[in-house]
């Protein structure tokens, strides 16, 4: 639990003294140039703060632990947990989900929410498998399904920022809309007979590493990298902080609220488009429920559905601990029911923790 | 003199290792107002949140009418008589002013709401405050800041034992004659022999209300004593700890080429046009009464809100204000009048919080900018004093003065050429405010435009060159610097039918309908008391 500084000890401030050098320029002249990435402590003494776990590995830090400790539990509990058969079967069953995941979360960093990926997962899937049964070689079916998404996400972000309505209900129906949409276009039958050479793309393996953890992956470490490091990342948070104020410090609000839908769209289209090479078929019901399991998954990582806390390694690390629960269920022949049970659980302490760190520093601060 | 009916003795109360407070007394005598002064971080919230229940003291006694208090909640000390107005108000927005008055009791019969009498109660109690015109029913939301404090005391009042009221930065959100008002009537319960204890960081005031001062400082009883000991050298003395000579910087300033400069600025269809200019090292100040359009103009000026007509011009070149990144990239800055709802992002670092209006310039193919960015900004967070563990501590952790420096930190490091600063010192003690008038000062004297709006009339006078006085969305009239606060007063309510039509736009263009303002407040000076051209009040200054 973070422990927040309440306030610095002083000796007195300082009215009279040197005025303050409010130019930039003149700054430097009052103080050295502090150490980058130390605390710089101009007056006060550093000696009140207090380090823990959760400064160290941020937020992602209790999803961290949990997902170590179940991969030790059930290594322990099962031979066949740690064999290389096994964790390719789930990094399977984890990187589609995952990657939503991760789009989802760009949503929530901004305080939205997506209700509709599942079902653009389900369109662009089915849409790209009706595709390559006419005939449309692969790469352009691939590309028309993801853009069928990106498409989608585009209106949610328009429907938020231009018709003002809230997420919730924008997305909702954008759920029913999208969903609709493939049970007409595939009058709700199974699209079958797509080339191998498609399927070759989720099933396949390099270097023994199954393609889809590859991807998923890729789609990790580049959201990772974007949110972190560039300054669309920190407007996304910035937006998900206070909308307000973000735009009175010149962050395009609307812009950056349009491309996290428009991403989150295009996640979901390329999980539809991944999902339907896998199968080896277009299902125009896939993916039902999948925008929940992706909040849940956002949610154990650490991410706050009031926006601007979270992290893409912590949306993964709760992508991978509800696989790596759902697999152990499946190994230990446990009740898939109660999987369901345990994940909700995990749901309700993640954020229970969560408000009890916030309560307490709000105490302290 | 009467027994107290609080008494606080010896407590302190520690934060993990920070001590908040420590052996603090404070006695509450029934009929009297015990000022409650110190510099934010004094110990002052820690104190009424003791007194209130919100907080469990560590140590020390704490005693209602002789009856110790072993273990207070909120709901037991407000029970036992301890009510609490605070700055931040606790009524509920969308629901209506009697509602508010009596939600958690409201009359009813199997459930079912008396609607008749919670009217009847509801008219007694706002009569009560003062405000007979208000309707029980009218929804809190669209009241102004100063009605919506007199309900939350009304509300307060409507307790079945009133003995002691806290008054928490009761006047934060109101204009002069705003405040007078609710001092009166705070001097009306201290006739009714409530004890008082009134928290405020504007010093006058406690003069003029006060009986007793209790000054807080570092977490510690500084000084107590009767206000009559104390002049205002001697309170700021005992409050930050040694003396203080003058709080506004030096006004020797020479105004430069006109670095920023409106034309026939119009934000409503109908609404007055307005002309301003504040040439580079100046500092214009703006005043007015509450609802006047002060921030409205500002927000309008920085692009943020939406304008019908107009030109505005930074350092000579004209700019559309289309919005607050356009006139961002044109050098204008805005630090807004409201820190939490339109300046902070809360959750992002204290240093995140400084970049983020940066962050586009000092970037390259997108990525943030490298460290050079962040040590510059560390750089004027430490040139700005800024008291804080970390730099990468969240900016919710910081006080009201420490969060304005951090704000102040993100428009210089945009390097602007034109600053505003919407009451740039509300919520900010008395140390910090000398720290940041004087910031303000030399910015000026680096050759920034600053414009200062204020509802504070000593720090406007004090700061300000010039000072153009708002009415009704309207530019009322333009006075020096050395103007006195009655001159203001007088424009900004038009009482003295001070009205300088040559200050505004001489435009043929003028609305028909100016004297319905956007605004439409109740507050509204009649403008039919406009004589055409009355003598100048206060001299009248014209510089170019």
């Amino acid at each position: 639990m973070p422990k927040l500084v309440w306030r610095e000890p002083i000796e007195t401030t300082t009215i009279t003294n040197r005025p303050p050098g409010g130019a930039p320029d003149d700054a430097a002249a009052l103080e050295t140039v502090p150490q980058p990435r130390q605390a710089p402590e101009p007056t006060a003494e550093p000696k009140r703060r207090v380090v823990t776990l959760g400064d160290i590995a941020g937020r992602e830090s209790g999803g961290l632990v949990v997902l170590l400790v179940a991969i030790g539990a059930l290594t322990l509990a099962s031979d066949e947990f740690l064999t290389g058969n096994n964790l390719a079967n789930l990094a399977r069953q984890v990187a589609i989900f995952g990657i939503i995941a991760i789009g989802q979360l760009l949503v929530i960093l901004t305080a939205g929410i997506d209700l509709s990926v599942g079902s653009i997962l389900g369109l662009s899937g089915a849409s790209t498998a009706q595709f390559l049964v006419a005939g449309v070689p692969i790469l352009p079916s691939i590309l028309l399904g993801v853009a069928i998404g990106t498409v989608l996400g585009i209106v949610n972000g328009l429907l938020v920022t231009r018709a003002l309505l809230p997420p919730f209900i924008a997305t909702l129906g954008m759920l029913g809309i999208a969903r609709g949409l493939v049970l007409v276009t595939t009058d709700a039958q199974t699209i079958q007979g797509v080339p191998d050479a498609f399927q070759v793309i989720a099933n396949g393996t390099i270097l023994g590493i199954p393609n889809l953890l590859i991807i998923a992956a890729v789609v990790t470490v580049v959201m990772w990298f974007v949110l972190a490091r560039t300054v669309f990342g920190r407007y996304i948070y910035a937006v998900g902080s206070n909308p307000e104020s973000a735009r009175l410090a010149g962050v395009p609000v609307r812009l950056v609220t349009i491309s996290v839908y428009m991403i989150s769209g295009l996640l979901a289209g390329l999980g539809g488009v991944l999902l339907a090479s896998r199968l080896g078929a277009g299902i125009p019901t896939a993916g039902t429920g999948f925008e929940l399991n992706a909040i849940a998954a956002c949610v154990i990582g650490g991410a706050s559905l009031f926006g601007a806390k979270g992290s893409a390694i912590g949306a993964a690390t709760g992508a991978l601990i509800m696989g790596v629960l759902n697999n152990g269920g499946n190994l230990l022949a446990i009740n898939a029911f109660y999987l369901q049970i345990a994940i909700g659980v995990l749901i309700l302490v993640a954020v229970g923790f969560d408000q009890l760190n916030t309560r307490r520093s709000a105490a302290g601060g | 003199m009467a027994e107290p009916v609080v008494e606080l003795h010896g407590v302190s109360k520690a934060f993990g290792p920070v001590q908040a407070l420590s052996d603090v007394s404070l006695r509450l005598v029934p009929g009297q107002v015990n000022c409650l002064a110190g510099e934010n971080g004094a110990g002052k919230s820690t104190l009424i949140r003791v007194l209130t229940g919100a907080l469990r003291r560590d140590s020390g006694s704490y005693e209602i009418d002789g009856h110790p208090v072993t273990a207070p909640t909120p709901a037991s000390v407000r029970a036992a008589g301890v009510q609490a107005v605070y700055q931040e108000l606790s009524l509920l927005p969308h629901l209506s002013v009697a509602e508010n008055l009596f939600m958690g009791r409201l009359p009813a019969r199997t459930g079912i709401i008396a609607r008749n009498r919670l009217e009847t109660r509801a008219r007694k109690a706002l009569d009560e405050v003062g405000l007979t015109e208000l309707s029980p029913h009218s929804i809190v939301e669209r009241l102004p800041a100063a009605t919506r404090q007199l309900v939350e005391i009304a509300k307060v009042l409507t307790a079945d034992s009133v003995k002691v009221i806290v008054f928490d930065e009761p006047t934060t959100a109101l204009t002069e004659a705003e405040s007078e008002r609710l001092l009166q009537h705070i001097l009306r319960l201290r006739e009714r022999g409530i004890a008082m204890l009134y928290v405020t960081h504007r010093l006058e005031e406690m003069f003029e209300i006060g009986d007793w001062v209790t000054v807080l400082r570092d977490g510690g009883l500084s000084e107590a004593g009767p206000i009559s000991g104390y002049d205002e050298d001697r309170l700021i003395t005992a409050m930050v700890g040694r003396e203080i000579s003058s709080l506004y910087p030096e006004t020797h300033r020479h105004a430069g080429t006109p670095a920023l400069r409106v034309r026939g600025l119009r934000r409503f269809d109908r609404s007055p046009s307005i002309d301003l200019h504040v040439g580079a090292g100046e500092i214009l100040g703006i005043g007015g009464l509450l609802g006047a359009g002060r921030s409205g103009l500002l927000l309008s000026i920085f692009g943020a809100a939406p304008i019908v007509a107009g030109q505005v011009e930074v350092g000579g070149k004209p700019v559309k204000p289309s919005g607050p990144r356009t006139m961002m990239n044109a050098g204008v800055g805005l630090l807004t009048e409201d820190r939490k709802v339109l300046g902070l992002l809360p959750e992002l670092s204290i240093r995140e919080n400084v970049t983020i209006a940066s962050l586009r310039s000092g970037s390259r193919r997108g990525l943030l900018p490298g460290r050079e960015q962040a040590e510059e900004a560390d750089r004027l967070l430490d040139s700005l004093r800024l008291r804080a563990g970390s730099y990468d501590q969240p900016v919710s952790t910081l006080s009201g003065g420490n969060q304005q420096k951090v704000l102040l930190a993100r428009w210089l490091l945009t390097k602007p050429k034109v600053l505003m600063f919407d009451e740039p010192t509300k919520g900010i003690d008395v140390g910090a405010k000398g720290e940041l008038y004087n910031v303000i000062g030399d910015l000026a004297a680096d050759g920034l435009g600053i414009i200062v709006v204020s509802s504070y009339l000593p720090e406007l006078l004090g700061l300000a060159d010039r000072i153009l006085v708002l009415r009704d969305g309207a530019v009322a009239g333009e006075l020096p610097g050395s103007a006195a606060e009655e001159d203001v007063l007088r424009l900004a309510s038009g009482s003295g039918g001070a009205e300088l039509p040559d200050s505004e736009p001489p435009d043929s263009e003028l609305p028909s309908g100016e004297d319905e303002s956007a605004d439409g407040g109740e507050v509204a000076a009649p403008r039919s008391a406009t004589p055409p051209r009355p003598d100048d009040p206060g001299g009248v200054s014209r510089d170019a």
